[in-house]
Parts: C-alpha cells; structure tokens; sequence
C-alpha cells in the first residue's frame, strides 16, 4: 500500500484549493527553472530511468517516446499535445487532476515540452469537460500572471504557450492522430502510421501526444529522482504509482492513487469497502476501462494490478478503470452494452471496423436472449479476429477485446442461454 | 534505393515507392479498392494488407507503407489471406447482392475480388443497411447502398477536380458519401468519378440499364469536343454509341476526360443528316435525294462559275483527310478562297510554332509560373486546365491571368482584363512580372479569346514578345479538333484568296457564287451567308450549316470515321471508325472524292492508303502518329494597334460547343440544370 509521504496527487479529492497558491503549497512549479535548466538529455533520461509508461492506456515507456522527437528542429516547430479527452468507459482519473490539480499538468507540460523542444502544447480536452476545461483555462491563466508561462516561463528562460482546445465529444478524438486532426479543424478520424506525430504530427510538426496523467506526475518525478519512482511498484518494468478508478458493484467506488501492481482484491478491499455483498459475490472485472477483456473472480484472486501480469491474464491495465460486476450483472448484456458503445463511436474510415462493430452488436443483442445457435458464439469470436489488427487505429481492436473476454470466460452462460431460449420456444 | 524482398523476389525500387507498387512492379496482384494511383492514400479500405516480416504480429496496409530497406513482404502467407478474407467479409456483409441489375456488373472491382478474396457465402443474418441515394445531376447515378466508402470521389473531387463538394458524412456504420446541404456535382470532370468509383454506388446515369460491358464493342479512339485530343474508348452495340470512356495517355489526358467528351455521345444519334438533301428553289423546302441526284445538281449550279467565285470553310470536328481532299478540290476547281477559321481568328498562322502549343501538355508539369492569357482553360480544354492544377498542387506554382475573372479550380493573380495589361507586365519590375523573371520555365497561354479579335494579329505579336521577354514559352491553345490540322495542311486562304471575313462578305456582294461549308457550324450560317450563293454543306449534323445549305451531302461524325486529328500541341493522332454512318451517310473524304468525279476534277486516290501517302508525300510529319512533331521557333505576329477591348473566353456554353453536344439531351440536360443559359440552336434542316 502506497504511504501518504509517496502521493503524487495529494489533492486528487479537492480538499484543497486547485489555485496556484495552494499549489505551490503542495510542491507545484518548486524550483521548475532547476529542473530545466539541467537540459533535455538529462530530463529525457531521468525519464528513462523512473520507468515511466504512458499512462492513457497503452502503456509505453514516456521517456522514449519524449526521445523520438527530433533533437534538432528542421525549421519546423515542435508541439506537445495533451490528451485530455479522457472518454473511455470507467476512467475518470483525468478528470480529477484536471479538477483539482491543473498546476501539475501545466508545469509538466513545460517540463516535457522543453523536453522535446516544444514551444507550445495543446491540451485537447473532451467536450463534456465543461467545468474541467474551465478549470484548467482558470489554471492557465493564473501561470500566464505569476510568469510561469509565456515568455521566459518559470524564470527558465524557455518560451512557453499552453492552449487549450474544446472537442465535441467523440471517443474517437482520444485516439492520437484523430485528435491531432481535430485540433486541425477537420473530422476526427485517425491517419495512417508511420509517418508517427513525431515525425510529422499536428500541422504535420513533429508532435509527441500524451496522457494527462502521464504528463501530470512528471514534474514529481524530475524533483523526487527517477530512483524514487522506480523503487515503487512491483518491479522495474511495472513501477511508480498508478489512479485507478474503481466503479461498479463495490461498496465505495473511488479514484485512488496506489502503486502499480497492487493486488486487485487488495485495491477492492482497502480503498473501496470491498466488493458489493462480499468477495464470494464477485462475478468478474473489467481492470483497464471498457476496452479490455474481462477478467473472471478466478482470476482475479491473485492478479497484481499493473501492465505484464494482466496482459498475462489475457487483459491489460489499459487506463486503470476498474469495473467490478458482482454476481447480479448479465454479463451478456454488459459486454453488449460496450459493443453497442464502440458500434456507436467508430469513425467510419477503414472497413473491418465500421462494418464490424455494428455485426458484433447485433450478434450480442440475440446471445443477450439467446436467439443465436451455438456455432454463432464461434462465429463471433472470428469476426472479432477478423477486426482486431487490420484497422488504421485501435478502436477495432477495442471493440473486439471485451467480446473476446466474454467469449474466453463465460462460453458456458452463453451456450446456456441459447439452450434455454430454444427450450422455451420449442 | 531500398531493396526489398516480396514473397521471395527481390526488387530495388525508388525512395518513397509503396510495398503496394513494388508488388505491382513484380506483377503480382495486390487486391485494393481505396488505393488509387493519382489520389491520396487514406489506407482506409484494408483490403491491400501484406505481410512484413519483423514488424509487429499484424498485417500492414501495403498502399501506405514505404518500402524500406532489408524489409521481408509476403502477400500471399495465411495471414494476409486470412486478412483478405476478413476485409472482404466485412465489405460485403452490407452491400446489396444486386449485381445482376447493377450497371457496374461484369467491370466490378468489388465483384472480381470477392470471386478472388471472399468467401463463398455470407454469414451475416442481420438486417442490411440502406442509404438514401443522393441527387448528382444529370450525370451521375448513385445507389449509395453500394457504396463501400473508399472515398476515391471524395478524393478525386478534391484533388484533381478542384471542386470539394462532395464528401464522408456522419460516423461508424452511418457514413456515407453525399454533398451534405444537397448540391450537384457541377464539374466539368464529374464523369470520373463514376471511373474512380471501384462499386456501382456511382453510375452512369445516361447509360444506366442500357447495356451490359460485355455485349459491347471497344474501339480506341481520340476525342474531338475540344482541341485535346483526349484519348478514348467508344462502346458500340449495333451502330449505337453506348458509352464513351477514357484511355490512358500520360501525355495528353492522363486517364481522366471531361464530361462533354464522356457524355455528348447521344447527340450522334440525333439531329443527324442521313441522305443527301437539295433545296427546292420554289418552295424554299429541303428535298431528299439521292447521291446522284444531289452530285448532277451541285454539278449543274457550279457549271459556268469560275474558280475563284468558289469558296469553301472547314468547321472545327473535321478530319484531315476531308480537309485535304477539300483543298484538293479546291485548287482543282482553281479556287483560293478557303479558311478553317470560322471563329473568325486572324493571327498568324505562316509559322507552325505560331499557333501550337509548343511546351505540350505534359511540359506544363515542368513549369514553375504560368500566365493565361485570354483563355479559360477549364472550358476551352479541361484536361489542359486538370494539368495546370495538378502542377499547382504538387508544386504551388504561380499562376497570372489577364482576361475574365473565372473560377479555375486554383487560385491566380488576376493582371487585367486586356491587351494593355500585356505590355504593362512586360514594362513591369515587380510583382508578377518579377515571378516570371526569376521562373526558370514560364509558359505564357494564350487562348482563342485573346485571337479571335480584330487586333488579334497585334495580340499574338505582343504575347510572342512578352514570352520572348520573360524566357517563357509561347503556347496557343485551341478549341477546335480539326484547326491545328487544318493549319498544318494550310487550309488557308491561298494567293489572293479571301479569309473568312472576306468570303462572307463575297457572298453578301455576289462576287462568290458557290461556298462549300465542311462542317462548318460554329457561325451564324443563316445570318451571314448571302442569300445568293449556292451554298453546299457536307456534315453529320442538322445544325446552323444545313440550315442555311442549298444541298446537304450527309458526313460521317468522329466515331464513324478513320480520321487524322492534330491536337493542340501538334500531336497527330489517329481516331478509329467505331460504327458506320447512319443512312445514306458516307465518309467525309470519299463524298468529296466522289463530287470530284462529277465535277471532272477526279481526285487522285480512291483508298484510305492512298489519301494517307498523299498526305504525308507533302507533309511528312502527319505520317508519325502519336508524335509530337516540335515547331521550329520563329518570329510571328504584326506589331500593331491594340484595342482596349477586354479579352473574353469564345467558350460561354460549355455544355453547347458543337453540333453533336447541341444534339445531345444529356448536354441539354447539363445545360438546364447547372445552370448555365441555353443558347439559341438552330433546327435541324427543316
């Protein structure tokens, strides 16, 4: 369990003021000019060194990512992007640093765009973050009148914008070349890679995409110490500490910061009142938002939360977003409800995912009733073969994960129900 | 150079080549329908997914991955073939099995893919989607429930056509292709879209449920609505044109042509001369006639009239042969007077390099500033026009206009409106005068409308010397088929002989008694032809010439001929007799070969061999087809007064240029619903 002197997010509840001041109490924009005037080998590799992964979902390692960008500009300027389109079913960690500790992202954004020599970041924020934007338009603000950033942010003597930029509410604008075109003007629909953002991105700029959260604990980590950060966690490869966001049938259902590869029943149990009518009425969980395959009580007994031992499991620690079904849910009907979401937010471009998504639907919405055969089940699996991987972007696999989950854990209810269904209409 | 390995073939290939086009080099098949070569990639359809050894688990888009070095391609392992399989799975799950009423059956990418790629029937028992068909224009159908969201149209609308109207709407499985506020597809390029298309989602609408592709027969032939020279392919079935689609020529029209080429082809069923007529001097009424009769009557009015009281005009879809044998029998007959400028053009035409495009069409992609003078290529030659803006594209070249301020699909510098803001761009220092300055290969184009004045001669003087100032290239570009042709072959007034101008007037004051009209409709035959001279109009068309005519001999149309055609920049190119001449009809040099005989002047040659020797015997570069024979450069034009008149384009109806689109519903149609006004036609022979 992660100590209280080892809290990035000291503030993740709002007990505090989000405001500058009471930022700058908690260890917000201390001695940033320092920590820049070290230089950018130095931040990328202390980077490096912490054993920081990308934490929107995919999980890859933000000091090399921070590297890729060309260490000389070409003439054309560099741009960090923020993520904030934080859509994902079951997370809600974004918003919350959003909420309530605006300061931490802004000054990792300095932080990491001196970084990649960025002059400028974009925070791409979802619509329905009305109040969320605000805050951070508040934030931006108040840092632009104390001198944090500008011109000669922070007294480092690097120039630094931060702009803030309103999407519409589509899940697809999380995907990181969709939201670069959104932030272009045009329709959010994901590009070809390569050419990667940090090649040719926003503007067709070299441009690194980042989480909030990722951004957001990196100034923590350049003043704490990479050793700091990577003595935390289960080992080198899974370390630091991790929001989860914990919704669904527990008793507490919170946002809480702990380390990664905490036990998921201990996260249950301790921080969430343990799961609804006790650990034996645990049907299954969802560990990384909606997009990653279930995990039966099985288990979930003895998994560590963090990216290796639930990829081992056939899932994956995605954003953290943990939804607990106890024995009450229809666990048909819930898998469904995502597809009917990501049939609803595919963007239409590439073929396996537009068609696909809406064929997966419909084929859930008969095994909710069971009015299917048993063959369907395998035929569903394959369609969701058929999508995963030959898509521009990864919503196709995001849509084929969670049917896939179901399909691997719960095969029995489903062949039951059709059972069942022919039984009652025979 | 990457060199690259694909299913155990190595290549070498260009930098920035796709694995997609290495495969092709080696001849092997990459399945693909969003893929194409002139467009953007957008990767988005899937089906062209290959195997790369090394890179991660998961099949690549091959269209949009450069090939890189020591790279291991394979498209035909498991699992490209499962990938295959899945991505056509899925095209098809919410397309229409309609091919058996669909026009796109039979020449189907869709359909020849799936018999290659897909699975052999369908797993899908859901409901299928519909889309709502959305309304085009006269051109173009649409079943949208076919479509498959390629966007090749959206991309071909953009990018070549320069005209976005059209585009993907809505999300996930509700996209679909439309003009989002309901529009037509008002472009002079639109009838590619139905090419571009690889699904019957866009169709033909003139020829929809008219004929299946394979009861068709194909005959490679040219183009001759404008002065391009587009290359075509006519579908015939019987003697019926059904269709005319592009062929690829890199250096005239790419693979793309204009709609009026595509379209204007059921004018040749209608409106058309199909037995000789001779006017009954009574009654003022056309009388049919024989061959005979009608070659006794021509014969029995030119006895007694001299020579030179005999002159005779070419119209703007003629074939050299008939211009030939024209002038043949003109010199036969003793006659000077003849002109192919019935637009009434007066610049100089003694050096060859005077009126051609000398940089060829596709030199214009080696420009770096163009400036347009008098011309709107976008109506004159649209292909010319597609080049110009595929150029600004690629390179954002710098383009000036002086004439009329025009939509051009690209964005120019307008320098005024006349023959004065040609000499100020030659006296100035700055601004555009300074791009041309510093442009390594200028191309200065100046069209019909800048000729076709009195001062044209003064024009073309001041337009060679401002090419001459700036190092740039002196380009005409025409709008006839048949004038560079004619030009070549002189059809021109000879010594002494009267110029266009000079012969209406001859026939208003009677010193011409007989005037010979080949094809020539382009003026206002009734109004300006003296009422006293026997006027003889040999053509396939009932329009402003065979009204006015004493004696009609019915012509072949371009599609019913071997002809020679010399495009604009001086190509020769040689057009296919696609189906024969409807009626009586005959072809145009055998009906001059035959009056000749009446006459007592016999032409020379009785064979389509013999009229070619005789042409290339005197002008040998008419022999090398498909060349570009290059003129020699020269000093041409007359310094002399220019007027303050500003230039304007002599191509106001797009849709109404010649006979055959004046025939044509589907051009009337063009005409009513884009909007353009409807000018005044005359009736067929009545």
């Amino acid at each position: 369990m992660l100590d209280d002197k080892d809290r990035i997010f000291t503030n993740i509840y709002g007990w505090e003021e989000a405001g500058l001041k009471a930022a700058k109490k908690r260890g917000d924009w201390d001695k940033t000019a320092t920590l820049i005037k070290k230089g950018r080998e130095w931040i990328i590799d202390e980077m490096k060194a912490s054993g920081l992964r990308g934490r929107g979902g995919a999980g890859f390692p933000t000091g090399m990512k921070w590297s890729f960008m060309p260490k000389e500009s070409d003439g054309r300027p560099h741009y960090l992007v923020v993520n904030a389109d934080e859509s994902e079913p079951g997370t809600c960690k974004d918003r919350d640093i959003l909420r309530n500790e605006p300061h931490k992202l802004l000054e990792g954004c300095l932080l990491a765009g001196f970084a990649m020599g960025a002059h400028a970041a974009y925070i791409y924020i979802r619509g329905e973050f009305f109040n969320e934007g605000s805050a951070i338009l508040t934030a931006i603000e108040e840092a632009y009148d104390a001198g944090l950033l500008g011109k000669n942010a922070a007294g480092s003597g690097w120039d630094f914008d931060i702009i803030l930029h309103r999407g519409a509410g589509a899940y697809i604008c999380g995907e990181e070349t969709a939201l670069i075109e959104s932030i272009e003007g045009r329709k959010g629909q994901p590009r070809n890679k390569p050419p990667f953002p940090a090649m040719a991105g926003l503007y067709s700029c070299p441009t690194t995409v980042n989480n909030v959260e990722t951004i957001a604990v990196a100034p923590t980590i350049l003043r704490r110490g990479a050793g700091w950060f990577s003595a935390l966690g289960r080992n080198e490869k899974n370390a630091g500490t991790k929001l989860f966001c914990i919704s669904g049938h527990v008793n507490q259902p919170c946002n809480v910061e702990e380390v990664m590869g905490i036990p998921l029943r201990e996260l249950l149990e301790k921080h969430c009142g343990g799961v609804r009518g006790g650990w034996e009425n645990l049907k299954a969980v969802i560990p990384g938002g909606s997009s990653t395959p279930l995990i039966p009580k099985g288990t979930c007994e003895n998994i560590h939360m963090d990216f290796d031992s639930l990829r081992e499991a056939g899932t994956g620690l995605g954003t953290a977003g943990v939804i607990v079904m106890d024995k009450s849910t229809d666990i048909v009907y819930a898998i469904c409800r995502l597809s009917r979401f990501y049939m609803h937010e595919s963007c239409g471009q590439c073929t396996p995912c537009r068609e696909g998504t809406g064929w997966l639907w419909r084929v859930m919405t008969r095994m909710v009733h069971g009015n299917a055969s048993v063959e369907e089940i395998d035929m569903l699996y394959e369609v969701t073969k058929e999508i995963e991987g030959h898509t521009i972007c990864a919503l196709g696999d995001a849509a084929a994960w969670p049917v896939q989950g179901l399909i691997r854990h719960f095969r029995p209810e489903m062949e039951k129900r059709i059972l069942e269904y022919r039984k009652a209409a025979a | 150079m990457p060199k690259l390995t694909i299913n155990g073939m190595d290549i070498e290939v260009e930098r920035g080549t796709s694995i997609l086009q290495a495969a092709e080099q080696l001849g092997i098949e990459v399945p693909r329908f969003c893929y194409h070569d002139r467009l953007s990639v957008p990767a988005n359809c899937r089906m062209c997914l290959v195997e790369v050894e090394g890179g991660p688990p998961k099949p690549v888009a091959s269209c949009a991955m450069a090939c890189g070095e020591g790279m291991v391609v394979k498209t035909d392992s498991p699992m490209v073939q499962k990938a295959r399989k899945g991505v056509m799975e899925m095209l098809l799950i919410n397309h229409p099995l309609d091919c058996p009423i669909c026009d796109q059956g039979g020449e189907c990418d869709l359909q020849d893919q799936a018999v290659a790629y897909g699975f052999d029937r369908s797993r899908f028992h859901e409901n299928k989607r519909a889309v709502p068909d959305k309304e085009l224009g006269p051109l173009i159908k649409t079943i949208m429930t076919r479509c498959i969201n390629c966007t090749r149209c959206v991309r071909f609308a953009e990018e070549v056509a320069g005209t976005p109207v059209i585009g993907q709407m809505n999300r996930g499985e509700d996209a679909e292709i439309g003009t989002f506020i309901d529009e037509l597809v008002k472009t002079e390029l639109s009838g590619n879209l139905i090419d571009v298309c690889p699904v019957g989602a866009l169709t033909s609408k003139p020829y929809a449920f008219k004929a299946r592709s394979w009861e068709l027969r194909k005959t490679d032939t040219i183009d001759v609505h404008d002065a391009v020279g587009s290359n075509i392919r006519v579908d015939v079935r019987g003697r019926e044109v059904m269709r005319i689609l592009p062929r690829l020529h890199e250096d005239v029209n790419e693979e793309w042509i204009s709609d009026r080429t595509r379209f204007a082809y059921d004018g040749l069923n209608k409106g058309r001369l199909d037995r000789p007529y001779i006017r009954d001097e009574n009654s003022g009424k056309l009388k049919e006639a024989s061959w005979d009769e009608a070659f006794a009557f021509i014969a029995g009015k030119l006895k007694g009239v001299k020579g030179d009281q005999i002159g005779a005009l070419a119209g703007d879809l003629c074939d050299v042969e008939s211009m030939v044998a024209l002038k043949d029998l003109m010199s036969a007959l003793g006659s000077p007077h003849m002109d192919c400028r019935t637009d009434g053009a007066l610049f100089d035409v003694s050096q060859r390099a005077g009126y051609l495009f000398n940089s060829t069409i596709s030199g214009i992609e080696a420009a770096d500033a163009i400036v347009l003078i008098g011309t709107n290529p976008r109506l004159e030659a649209s292909m010319v026009n597609a080049r110009i803006r595929k150029v600004w594209l690629e390179k954002r070249i710098k383009i000036g206009v002086i004439g009329e301020v025009v939509d051009l699909t690209y964005p120019y510098t307008h320098l005024g409106k006349g023959p004065q803001d040609i000499e100020s761009l030659m006296k100035a220092k700055d601004g555009f005068a300074k791009i041309l300055k510093e442009a390594k290969n200028p191309l200065i184009i100046v069209g019909q409308g800048a000729l076709i004045r009195e001062d044209g001669l003064a024009v073309q003087h001041a337009v060679r010397e401002l090419a001459e100032h700036f190092g740039g290239t002196y380009n005409v570009l025409h709008t006839a088929a048949s004038r560079v042709g004619a030009l070549d072959i002189g059809f021109v007034p000879g010594e002494g002989g009267r110029d266009f101008h000079s012969i209406l007037e001859g026939t208003k004051d009677g010193t011409l008694k007989a005037l010979y009209l080949l094809g020539a409709d382009e003026f206002d035959a009734r109004g300006e032809i003296g009422w006293k001279t026997f006027t003889i109009y040999q053509g396939h068309h009932g329009d402003h010439g065979a009204a006015r005519a004493d004696v009609i001999l019915p012509g072949a149309a371009y599609t019913e001929k071997d002809g020679l055609y010399v495009n604009t920049e001086g190509r020769v190119q040689q057009a296919k007799r696609a189906s024969f001449p409807p009626g009586e009809a005959r072809e145009d040099w055998k009906i001059l070969r035959a009056l000749s005989e009446t006459l007592g002047k016999t032409l020379p040659y009785d064979t389509d061999v013999q009229i070619r020797e005789r042409i290339c015997r005197e002008w040998p570069h008419l022999g090398a087809i498909d060349q570009v024979v290059s003129a020699e450069p020269a000093k041409f034009g007359k310094k002399g007064k220019l007027s303050k008149e500003p230039f304007r384009s002599p191509v106001t109806h797009y849709y109404l240029t010649n006979p055959i689109c004046r025939a044509s519903d589907t051009m009337r149609a063009c005409t009513r619903d884009f909007g353009v006004e409807d000018n005044h036609i005359a009736e067929a022979a009545e």
